[in-house]
Parts: C-alpha cells; sequence; structure tokens
C-alpha cells in the first residue's frame, strides 16, 4: 500500500534498484575521477533551457563572461524556503 | 543572476506564474534554468544522488568565469541574501584594487580594509581589532 508523506523541503530518498555489479565498479570510478570545483578555477560552463519573463530561452553561462554572476541550485519548485 | 533546478521549464514557469509573481508582484527578474537530469548539478559536485535534486549550492562567479565563492546548505535552510550581496561587493572591491587589497573578517562597504603586505606582517593587531568582526 502506497504510503503518505508530509511534503518538505527535503525530497524523500528514492529507493532505486541495485545496478549490477560491474556497474558499480565503473560508477565509483567515473565518481571517484570527477574533480571537485575549486575556488579560483574556471566555474563549468553549461548551456540549458531557461524561463525568463514569460518566454523559453536557451542560456549558456559563457554569455556572461564580463559580468559577476551569482549561480543559486535549489532542491526544486515550490519547496517553500 | 541564475538559478537552477531539476524542474522542467514549465514547472518554472507555473512557480512564477502562480507563487513568485504574486510574491513580488513582477516576474521573476532572471533566467530561472531547467537541469532536469542534474548533469549541470553534478559538474558542480552539488547534486543529491539519493533524493534526485539538487542541494542549496550558491556560486559567485567572477567576470573572467572564475569561481570565487560557493556555500552548500541542505535544503530545509534558506540562504542569507544580505551576505551573498557583501561577499559580491568584498570580491568586486578586491578585484578592483588589483589585489592590493583585502578585506578582513566582518568587513561591509565602508569598513576598514587592509593593504597586505611585508609592514602589516605580525601587526594587524595594531591596525584592526577583533570587535571589527562583529559590529
Amino acid at each position: 500500500m502506497a504510503e503518505e508523506f508530509k511534503p518538505g523541503c527535503q525530497r524523500p530518498p528514492i529507493v532505486k534498484p541495485a545496478p549490477a555489479a560491474d556497474v558499480i565498479e565503473t560508477s565509483v570510478m567515473k565518481e571517484a575521477s570527477k574533480p571537485m570545483i575549486k575556488v579560483g578555477k574556471p566555474a563549468p560552463d553549461f548551456t540549458a533551457p531557461a524561463f525568463f519573463k514569460g518566454k523559453f530561452v536557451n542560456v549558456s553561462l559563457s554569455e556572461f563572461k564580463g559580468k559577476w554572476v551569482v549561480l543559486c541550485f535549489y532542491p526544486g519548485d515550490f519547496t517553500f524556503v | 543572476m541564475l538559478s537552477i533546478s531539476v524542474d522542467s521549464v514549465f514547472v518554472h514557469k507555473m512557480w512564477n506564474d502562480h507563487e513568485i509573481s504574486k510574491m513580488i508582484g513582477h516576474d521573476v527578474p532572471f533566467m530561472m534554468c531547467s537541469d532536469q537530469d542534474g548533469g549541470i548539478g553534478k559538474s558542480y559536485g552539488i547534486y543529491d544522488e539519493d533524493s534526485g535534486v539538487e542541494t542549496r549550492g550558491r556560486f559567485i562567479i567572477d567576470p573572467d568565469g572564475n569561481v570565487q565563492a560557493f556555500e552548500v546548505l541542505t535544503p530545509p535552510v534558506g540562504r542569507n541574501v544580505k551576505e551573498t550581496m557583501r561577499q559580491i561587493q568584498a570580491f568586486q572591491l578586491v578585484r578592483a584594487s588589483g589585489g592590493t587589497e583585502a578585506t578582513p573578517a566582518g568587513w561591509r562597504p565602508g569598513k576598514q580594509v587592509l593593504q597586505p603586505g611585508p609592514e602589516l606582517v605580525g601587526n594587524i593587531w595594531q591596525v584592526w581589532k577583533v570587535e571589527q568582526a562583529f559590529d
């Protein structure tokens, strides 16, 4: 029976099917080789769809070269805080 | 200013139209980006695999495209916008000085800055007081 949960800022963890052993091995290797963000180093560039003043646009971080940018990640729309 | 989450741009539109615009009296003034597979969040190290969302990661990026600061919070605690503004003002001051000035703890616009150099080594106590970090 599906269990009711109270909505909060934290999304309940997703229980995923356990990946096959060989998949785990490769994903761990990928994780280890991924460089961490460092202050003073370039921000990873990206292009993403965005909503902006009634329109849908594609935006790239690199468009803002020459300006200060605050990039704010958040858990999701309608998440209270 | 760019905001970004794993929501689709359609959900961003609904959030803007039905909640945020009512809160602020106009449309969200910045682009609300969509990172549906979490790929961008992963490249910034703030994607939470367990819940499939992005944590509250905030990155200050300078005009050269370099990360100057970041802060990451778990979902239930909101950010301090004034502190973000203060940090940007501090980084802008340092950049404008060509790296000759530094902003001590508790600095905000108008407060004392320091000029790091050989004479200042071991002499901070003479020119800067701990109380300045808190006033």
